[in-house]
């Protein structure tokens, strides 16, 4: 499904290159379940945003089914991300002023789907994750848990068939943390692609592949 | 992103910031405002003046000594001046069958004094057919009578407002009034309405033009005042004006005449010009909000940054990110527009309350002109935010840095 070719990424930091990824060359089939681990700065992040697409390599490949994207418009680029791709992050990124089904509809939007059409989506996708009474609550309203599943909700409305998490967990307890990775694994079970970017030794070892980066490289694949 | 979308994510963005919002509302709002109000006072002023004109009658005309010449070159060895204007050459311009009414006229000022009540007030040096020819109404007694304009009789007639200083609400009919040093019979007093190019005819005193010639120790005149015979005769009569004029003055063109209509038409340019202008300097607080709009939309792109990465992440493109963020200044601006436009009617009104006799009017070119410059100001301003906005690098905006 991806194919990754000598991916390097560098950045500018004053008059030192940091080489956020350097020459990673990744291969991931539909359906895996892959966990990035690695210390801080290690490049598992820059290595999540350039598989999302919010990130450019400077040099490399990037096949997705085949199609290379690292040639793609900015215009392109987003209308990818928007069908292919989800995102789930740590700090949940909800619109405070948006309610959950609000938060939901904004995918949709992006697409000019009609409002109608969008609801019947969102209720759905709502009931998903177990939480059709919460439609018009504001993020302000649900706990640290169902806000995350309302993200989850909002990054699988399109159907992507990748699934990106930065540290799904990391602003939950524990209780609740495990509910949102078995949210996950469900998912994953039914054929979605899942990557989860993780500090969390025992959530990356859930995970059937582990990669393990440090400097910008890939130190260690293991499925 | 269908554009009925894109508003009402923008509304929900603007209902979120209350304070923000109604602040942006605020200074458009004023902004609008003021066009509003200054154009019609304006075009109040521009309307009041051709009024008084037209009020006259279309077809006057109005004699001036002197000429319009290019100076400049070797001054003549023999020096030549324009030949007064003068109650003989009023007298002469009756000849003529184009004209109906011949009124001269002589201004100055002099105390008026009754008893022990005294006013300095403007002298108005006539004859009776001022009346017709300025439609002057008399509300007691008579105007000047018709006598030879080189007659100067002892008798005036009182503006409203200067019968009221002196007299109070007594008939001042057959009274002596002092003017400067002259003792002149009341014969009557003009109505309260009575104003003409402006002048305040109220608080005057209108005297035979022979009598102000003596009290200020002239022989010329001021202007002649002429009513041709009808609107179609006005180019003839103003060709005898100038044929007799130059006739008595030994064949030199030394008058101005200046028609009516044309006077109308200088006025109506001159102040058509001024409520543009007025409309202009009220415009720079349009832009003052602009730059308002453009000030809180940079501080609330760098409170969003997390939003706006968001949206990229969920497949907003560039374009998509700037239409959102320009939407916010194009309903903030029209928002502030229309409500502008509102306190402008009120505020006009309120004019026109407070000024009856002036004809407070709210143009249609102002209202077009002000939610035009609305629109492009908030557009404009909301521009550079928008577009910092739809720049931002979306790795760096999710991270809220």
């Amino acid at each position: 499904m991806i194919k990754l070719r000598d991916i390097c990424r560098n950045f500018q930091v004053g008059d030192e290159t940091v080489h956020a990824l350097d020459q990673v060359t990744l291969d991931i089939a539909a359906g895996d379940y892959i966990s990035v681990m690695g210390p801080s700065g290690s490049g598992k992040s820059t290595l999540l945003n350039m598989l999302g697409l919010l990130d450019m390599p400077n040099s490399g490949s990037y096949l997705f089914e085949n199609k290379e994207l690292t040639k793609l418009s900015e215009e392109k680029r987003a209308r990818f991300r928007r069908e292919k791709i989800g995102f789930i992050f740590q700090s949940f990124h909800l619109v405070p002023r948006l309610t959950a089904a609000g938060n939901l509809e904004l995918p949709l939007m992006l697409t000019g789907m009609l409002p109608a059409k969008r609801r019947v989506l969102v209720q759905e996708a709502l009931a998903s994750v177990g939480l059709e009474d919460r439609a018009h609550h504001l993020p302000k309203q649900l706990s640290g848990g169902q806000q995350q599943r309302v993200a989850i909700a909002r990054a699988m409305i399109m159907k992507p068939p990748l699934l990106l998490a930065d540290e799904p967990t990391g602003n939950l307890d524990t209780h609740s943390g495990d509910e949102i990775i078995k949210t996950l694994e469900v998912l994953n079970q039914t054929g979605i692609t899942l990557i989860v970017v993780t500090h969390d030794l025992e959530l990356g070892q859930r995970a059937g592949r582990t990669i393990q980066m440090v400097d910008g490289k890939v130190v260690h694949d293991e499925s | 992103m269908r554009i009925l979308d894109t508003l009402n994510f923008s509304q929900t963005t603007l209902r979120a910031y209350p304070a923000r919002t109604a602040l942006i509302l605020l200074a458009m709002a004023i902004g609008v405002a003021s066009v509003i109000i200054l154009t019609s006072l304006g075009e109040g002023a521009r309307n009041y003046v051709t009024g008084q004109f037209r009020s006259l009658g279309t077809h006057l005309l109005f004699i001036l000594p002197g000429r319009s010449e290019t100076t400049g070159g070797l001054p003549p060895l023999l020096g030549t001046s324009p030949r007064d204007l003068t109650i003989d050459d009023a007298i002469a311009l009756k000849q003529s069958p184009a004209i109906r009414h011949v009124a001269p006229l002589l201004l100055g000022n002099a105390p008026v004094s009754h008893a022990s009540r005294e006013r300095e007030v403007t002298v108005l040096g006539s004859s009776n057919e001022m009346q017709v020819i300025m439609t002057l109404e008399v509300i007691m007694g008579k105007f000047l009578p018709a006598e030879n304009p080189r007659i100067g009789s002892p008798v005036c007639v009182l503006g409203d407002k200067l019968y009221h200083e002196l007299f109070g609400n007594r008939n001042p009919i057959g009274e002596w009034v002092r003017i400067g040093s002259y003792r002149y019979r009341v014969i009557g007093v003009l109505g309260d309405k009575e104003r003409a190019f402006g002048f305040d005819n109220s608080d005057a005193v209108i005297i035979p033009v022979a009598s102000a010639q003596t009290m200020f120790n002239k022989t010329s005149l001021f202007r002649i005042l002429v009513k041709a015979s009808s609107a179609d005769a006005l180019d003839r009569a103003k060709e005898d004006v100038l044929r007799i004029i130059r006739q008595r003055h030994e064949g030199e063109d030394d008058v101005t005449v200046i028609r009516q209509d044309a006077l109308i038409g200088t006025f109506d340019e001159i102040l058509k010009i001024l409520t543009w202008v007025v409309a202009g300097i009220a415009a720079i607080s349009l832009i003052v909000a602009g730059i308002l709009i453009m000030n809180v939309m940079l501080v609330s792109v760098s409170q969003r940054r997390a939003e706006i990465g968001l949206l990229k992440a969920l497949g907003a493109s560039t374009r998509e990110v700037l239409q959102l963020f320009l939407s916010e200044a194009l309903i903030l601006s029209l928002a502030g527009g229309v409500i502008g436009l509102g306190i402008g009617f009120v505020g006009a009104q309120a004019l026109q309350v407070w000024l009856p006799d002036f004809p407070v009017q709210v143009p249609l070119w102002s209202i077009i002109a002000a939610l035009l410059v609305t629109l492009i100001t908030g557009l404009a301003f909301g521009l550079i935010p928008a577009r910092q906005a739809a720049r931002l690098d979306p790795v760096i905006a999710l991270a809220g840095k």
